[in-house]
């Protein structure tokens, strides 16, 4: 066997895929910015990636919150520890864990139900039916899905922190014999607004990548049932890896000065 | 003859290595019925995919009343398109909308028609096609294969187009309901005095939805004439192709046990 031929094949392939995710890309985002919107549709997308995701996202984030008072508690700080857990558990919660692990949970759900139905409707032609009927796919299927995470993934996220902090506080309170009045104050004190914002805008580009990632391998899906669950399994994984890669660049732009 | 409203002229799409169409060559006269035979993989769904613009083809022109929509820009090409209906194999019906939302599609999507009115236009349509009104709230998963086809049909000429598409309307149906599609796409068609472009691989229907009989071959136009000459074409492929005979210059890629 040819060892260059296979790894030649390997790149050549990883650069097709490269391209074509760009194009896709390119050609979801210039038409988020362009009219005709589906609003009804809009809605509908905020209500399926957003409202619905809400139960995981919110016991995602207590246990996170409940886990992480544990852990920095256990972890070496048992003095000021009232103060360290709270700070500690706040900023881990709003600059990373809520925006990180609440993405991973939502792209789980959100992703693979996107790939899910568009590679479904790839498969029996209904792509193409849209075509037919005056009707632009990108501007039907992939901009309301974009701009439902765009939006929704941040207010998700939102929810997230207050109650993983919450989720700190509980542990904390009832687990840890913290004074409640205290670890209330520290976490206030301690908590910046930049904190937050950091938190909400990885989430909008988290949202942006699950959606992206869904309507990608979607919209890319052949070969009949098989084809559609590579294409759900495929979304999940890629939107994971992007999530996490895209995390460490914002985190690197976000708090370098 | 009359004028052509469609013509293609050289067309030519290969996928990697695989050449579909080899240089197809085919007039569609203006209000006439053209039916396309061939054998399965013989190139036909590509060839109407070119025309559609959902597939691009390598080389060739495709006029449509005398413009040739490859050299169009995205405006004039998305304008040509509204002149088309299509009715696909499996039907291609929207899941998630109900019967009547599909008819009205290419209303309230193509026409900014109000969806009242589509709505109205839609079970009118769907009465056309012998369903009731107490079909147009159900779901396409809810239908027979039959009733599918027929809410197909309904979506197809709902928009009252001048040019339509038929990909094998009659595959997968028992011969009563067949010979029911095949009757009330005669009607339907006359009625609007649509030209038509059908192709499938079932004689009975070819021969009774036909004014004009084309094959195609290895991906070109071997034969072409009235659908009375099918019978005398004097054209050996063709010959074992309407009379379904296993033997002759066709080859089937068949494993011998």
């Amino acid at each position: 066997m040819n060892i260059f031929a296979a790894v030649g094949r390997v790149v050549l392939t990883l650069l097709a895929e490269t391209g074509r995710l760009s194009l896709f890309i390119w050609m979801g985002v210039s038409h988020l910015v362009r009219p005709p919107f589906y609003w009804r549709i809009i809605g509908q997308q905020m209500m399926r990636i957003g409202y619905f995701s809400l139960p995981v996202v919110a016991l995602t984030a207590f246990f996170t919150g409940g886990v992480l008072a544990l852990q920095i508690y256990y972890g070496g700080s048992q003095f000021n520890s009232e103060s360290i857990v709270a700070t500690i558990v706040a900023l881990g919660i709003t600059r990373e864990l809520g925006p990180v692990l609440g993405g991973l949970m939502v792209a789980g759900r959100a992703s693979a139900a996107i790939a899910a139905e568009l590679g479904t409707m790839r498969v029996t032609e209904q792509i193409d039916a849209l075509s037919t009927l005056s009707t632009n796919p990108y501007k039907y299927l992939v901009v309301p899905r974009l701009m439902a995470a765009i939006i929704t993934l941040p207010a998700l996220v939102f929810i997230g922190d207050v109650i993983g902090i919450f989720g700190g506080f509980v542990v904390g309170t009832q687990s840890l014999d913290f004074n409640s009045g205290v670890y209330v104050k520290t976490t206030v004190d301690f908590l910046q607004l930049d904190d937050v914002t950091s938190g909400l805008i990885k989430a909008s580009v988290f949202g942006f990548i699950i959606a992206i990632m869904g309507c990608f391998h979607g919209f890319n899906s052949k070969g009949g049932a098989q084809g559609v669950g590579r294409a759900t399994t495929n979304a999940v994984v890629t939107a994971s890896i992007l999530i996490l890669a895209a995390n460490y660049v914002m985190t690197s732009l976000l708090f370098s000065s | 003859m009359a004028e052509n409203k469609l013509k293609l002229t050289g067309v030519h799409k290969r996928f990697g290595s695989k050449t579909v169409l080899n240089g197809i060559n085919l007039d569609v006269p203006k209000g006439k019925s053209v039916v396309v035979i061939g054998g399965s993989g013989t190139g036909k769904s590509v060839m109407l995919k070119c025309v559609l613009g959902i597939i691009r083809p390598d080389s060739g022109s495709i006029l449509v009343d005398g413009k040739d929509v490859m050299r169009m820009d995205t405006e004039a090409r998305e304008e040509t398109l509204r002149k088309f209906g299509m009715l696909f194999q499996g039907g291609a019906l929207f899941d998630s909308l109900p019967v009547w939302e599909n008819v009205a599609f290419g209303l309230i999507q193509g026409k900014k028609m109000k969806r009242r009115a589509a709505k109205e236009i839609a079970v009118a349509t769907l009465a056309k096609v012998g369903l009731g009104a107490e079909v147009a709230e159900l779901y396409p998963a809810e239908l027979s294969g039959g009733m599918q086809k027929r809410v197909a049909l309904a979506r197809a000429i709902a928009t009252e187009p001048e040019i339509i598409f038929f990909d094998e309307p009659t595959t997968g149906l028992d011969p009563i309901m067949a010979d029911v599609i095949n009757d009330l796409i005669v009607e339907r068609v006359q009625d609007l005095g649509a030209t038509t472009l059908t192709i499938t691989h079932d004689m009975a229907s070819a021969r009774k939805i036909a004014d004009y009989i084309a094959m195609i071959y290895k991906g070109e136009i071997i034969w072409y004439g009235p659908k009375e000459d099918v019978d005398h074409s004097g054209n050996d492929y063709v010959d074992q192709f309407i009379h379904g005979r296993a033997e002759g210059p066709i080859q089937m890629e068949v494993l011998k046990p």
